[in-house]
């Protein structure tokens, strides 16, 4: 039962469904506001902070993310205030300082709001930003819940349970698609695909021209999922040679 | 005990036992609250029974809740008279038995001396510490036995509940907490009426009522001496609060860290269940309702609202975005209210007193009372609970009887680690919500640490930063890393590496983790050190500029030496040293090698007084 309701933009009216994350409604009508740790399929989580905007409703003006602000009725939005920019750029400031490896994407956003200095020490190696999309992913969309958030303040840290080699991960790769920073690692050799990062290496099977397909793991969990024979999505390259 | 299955019932168990007691009674009360306990008051308590027992005396022997004088532990009041000793050790029971229970003749030894004017006090309503307190929710905690739900009766208890289910009905009840302006006593301040309000119109079944012991201030325990002293006040108001709303579930979310207080949460859960107090149909009123202990782990974070329904639910305790209010999506996302252990605690005074004489107490916009630890540098540390209102320089020299050592005070900083440090020039600002926020501190939960001369407000801040760096939940960038970093920079401050722009860069920094990050803990968590900042600038100016710890605390900014002079080499000081850096023979001048000196103060401490020959600079 989805309410309409109508709300404005820089004073420009909306309709939108009550409850719609404002930072979806925000990018559909083409306006520009950077995030990292948001995804239209998984649920919002708020980490980043760089989705940030003013709302006034009713007499009160507040600075919130967008990404986990539901869209009500009546609100004022203000994109790019120079509350919001001065917040966004201590905010970029604080993620280089975190993450000095990470790679281009962070950078360019720290190009575009102009943030060149960083006034922290460097954090030698670290580039994960812990904005929780990997886990998020692996959870909401995969269904395997292989990563989860450990620790907390800044000793927080994103990993397998008791950073053992995760036994559920099925190297299936969607953290490392949706990763922003592109810090987790995949790799495949020798038949078996590995992520380091997870301490996880599996064999892999392969399609029919003998091009590794995917993890055996994987296949097993999608078969269980679908209902279709695991020979669907490839085979052991033993039982390959074998056939020939 | 019989179930209990109408008011009746309740009003003639409470007749009998009433009826039972008599005021002349002899009775030994044993403060059996943690601190006392700590001071060896379990052992006290089985010396008088052990005693009692012995002597085939007819005196009764009661371990209640906390006194609140913790400073002055075990306590122990001797009835009918009400004659008060602190600092009571085993060996004091025999005569404690014979002399003043049995003949009425008063102990000098153990009464309490005030420190600063030295008179001695027999009674407990007499001493300084209690005379300017008005204690609504901790009074109770000296007259019964927790463990004991006929004791909580016999002072009234579940009267409440029986007047707000039998004659007010659950509009009436809301109506009067509205009009009483009950306000959240856990920190955020908001109208309890308000919330309860907003969760009894929520739709939604079923509907949760939650009670927050989470209480991780350091040095705060004012929650936690209400769970151990009366836990049945904050069931009773949980109950009231549930059948307001229309709940069936409760949930008291305590720390683990508490045993004691989960203890007696847990018998007074049990004997209030099987009186028929809580459970299915309470009193007959066709009314159930029920609550479940659920233990912390022991993160801070939890204690806010919305990490601890996460918590509670088995997920990771990461507050989240209340754009939808907790009282419309909560606990499983179903309406929820949740209020702290004091304010549920209460709740059973407005309904059997009324709105107008709650709102009678405190300032306008705060009403009632607020219980306050007080501890630090302070004469009398314990527990305080003072109308609204009252101002600080009250509660630090009268109550808490000034600095102790002939010191001078610095600071107070209240409410918590996120709260503020005010100087001096503030001592004379009423306490209450508004008026601590304006001062750009808060009320928080009610902790108060007093400083004086020899504390370093830089080192303060730090301390501070220290704490909530590790215990923000670390999904917000600008409270994880915002915090680590005002952390670090503070660090170099008190190390002599501070530079030019570190204020500033400080100023900006804090700004921003307050006003972008998600939760209260973000939002307030610069307050420490903004604070310190804005009303000791100088001090931070001189570690940086000067390199100078003005307050001589920062160890990498003092040095320790021996006068020459005054030395008369006694080797006090070079017996005492852990790391053997001071050498020099009996009657000869002592030398402080500075490359094995650690700063920990034990010289400058053990130097007797007379010579006072070590120097810190």
């Amino acid at each position: 039962m989805a309410q309409v309701v109508t709300y404005t933009i820089m004073g420009a009216e909306h309709e939108a469904e009550r409850g719609t994350s404002l930072l979806a409604e925000l990018r559909r009508h083409g306006y520009e506001v950077p995030s990292l740790c948001f995804n239209e399929n998984l649920s919002p989580y708020g980490a980043c902070r760089l989705c940030l905007v003013e709302v006034k409703k009713g007499r009160r003006q507040k600075l919130t993310t967008s990404c986990n602000y539901p869209v009500q009725d009546g609100i004022e939005v203000f994109l790019d205030t120079e509350r919001v920019q001065r917040n966004r750029r201590m905010v970029l400031e604080l993620l280089l300082a975190q993450a000095p490896k990470a790679p281009r994407e962070l950078r360019a956003l720290a190009d575009r709001y102009g943030v060149t200095d960083i006034r922290f020490p460097l954090n030698g190696d670290e580039e994960c930003i812990l904005c929780g999309l990997c886990s998020r992913t692996c959870r909401e969309l995969v269904g395997v819940n292989a990563l989860t958030f450990s620790g907390r303040g800044d000793r927080k840290h994103m990993g397998t349970p008791y950073a053992e080699g995760s036994e559920v991960c099925i190297l299936c790769g969607a953290c490392v698609h949706v990763c922003p920073v592109s810090c987790i690692d995949l790799s495949e050799s020798g038949g078996n695909r590995r992520i380091r990062r997870w301490d996880r290496e599996l064999p892999m099977l392969v399609d029919e021209f003998g091009v590794p397909t995917m993890t055996t793991a994987q296949a097993e969990y999608m078969a269980r999922r679908t209902g279709m024979p695991v020979e669907t999505f490839g085979t052991l390259p033993a039982q390959r040679r074998s056939e020939k | 005990m019989a179930r209990l299955s109408s008011r009746d019932d309740l009003e003639a168990l409470r007749a009998q036992i009433v009826e039972r007691l008599d005021p002349e009674r002899k009775a030994v009360a044993v403060c059996a609250g943690t601190g006392c306990v700590a001071y060896g008051s379990y052992k006290l308590t089985d010396a008088f029974r052990a005693e009692v027992e012995r002597l085939g005396l007819d005196v009764e022997v009661r371990a209640t809740g906390c006194h609140g004088f913790c400073e002055r532990g075990p306590l122990v009041v001797v009835y009918p008279q009400k004659i008060f000793y602190q600092r009571v050790q085993p060996k004091d029971v025999v005569e404690i038995l014979e002399k003043t229970v049995g003949e009425g003749e008063v102990l000098e030894r153990l009464l309490y001396e005030d420190p600063v004017s030295g008179e001695k006090y027999t009674y407990e309503e007499d001493v300084p510490f209690y005379k300017h307190q008005q204690r609504l929710i901790l009074g109770n905690n000296g007259r019964i036995d927790p463990t004991s739900l006929e004791d909580y009766l016999s002072i009234g208890g579940y009267s409440a509940l029986a007047k707000a289910m039998f004659d007010m009905g659950a509009d009436a009840v809301l109506e009067e907490v509205l009009a009483a302006k009950l306000r959240g006593r856990g920190g955020g301040g908001f109208e309890a009426g308000w919330k309860w309000k907003g969760c009894k119109e929520a739709p939604g079944q079923p509907k949760y009522v939650i009670c927050n012991a989470d209480e991780g201030d350091p040095g705060a325990f004012m929650d936690r001496s209400i769970l151990e002293g009366n836990p049945h006040s904050v069931i009773e108001g949980m109950i009231i609060g549930a059948f307001t709303i229309g709940s069936s579930h409760g949930y008291v979310y305590v720390r683990n860290e508490y045993p004691l207080a989960v203890e007696r949460l847990g018998i007074a859960l049990q004997s209030a269940r099987e009186a028929g107090l809580l459970g299915e149909d309470i009193l007959g009123s066709g009314f159930s309702f029920d609550i479940r202990i659920n233990k912390g782990g022991g993160a801070f974070v939890c204690g806010e609202s919305t990490a601890l329904m996460l918590s509670i639910e088995g997920e990771v305790g990461e507050p989240r975005a209340k754009h939808i209010h907790t009282v419309e999506a909560g606990v499983w996302d179903k309406p929820t209210n949740l209020n702290n252990v004091e304010t549920w605690a209460n709740v059973p005074h407005i309904v059997n007193r009324g709105s107008g004489w709650f709102s009678s107490i405190g300032t306008e916009n705060s009403k009632g009372t607020k219980i306050f630890s007080l501890v630090g540098k302070v004469n009398n540390t314990g527990l305080v609970e003072v109308p609204m209102g009252i101002t600080l320089r009250e509660i630090v020299e009268k109550i808490g009887g000034g600095i102790p050592g002939g010191g001078t005070f610095k600071a107070v900083q209240t409410g918590g680690p996120s709260g503020g440090c005010l100087p001096e020039s503030m001592l004379d600002l009423a306490v209450d919500f508004d008026e601590l926020t304006k001062a750009g501190s808060m009320m928080g939960s009610g902790g108060m640490i007093v400083m004086d001369q020899n504390t370093c407000m830089v080192d303060v801040a730090k301390y501070f930063l220290d704490f909530l760096r590790f215990e923000s939940c670390g999904k917000c960038v600008t409270c994880r890393e915002g915090l680590k970093r005002l952390w670090e920079i503070v660090d170099r401050i008190t190390r002599g590496e501070g530079r030019e722009g570190d204020l500033e860069l400080i100023e900006e920094l804090s700004e921003c983790v307050a006003d972008a990050s998600l939760c209260a803990l973000g939002g307030t968590a610069p307050n420490p050190v903004l604070s310190t900042l804005r009303h000791f600038r100088a001090e931070y100016e001189a570690h940086i500029r000067d390199h100078k710890c003005p307050a001589k605390v920062c160890k990498e900014l003092i040095t320790f030496t021996i006068d020459a002079e005054k030395c008369t080499g006694c080797r006090v000081c070079a017996k005492k040293c852990p790391t053997g850096a001071i050498t020099g023979e009996k009657k000869k001048l002592h030398v402080i090698d500075q490359t094995k000196c650690i700063k920990c103060r034990v010289c400058y401490e053990s130097c007797p007084t007379k010579w006072a020959a070590v120097v810190v600079e």
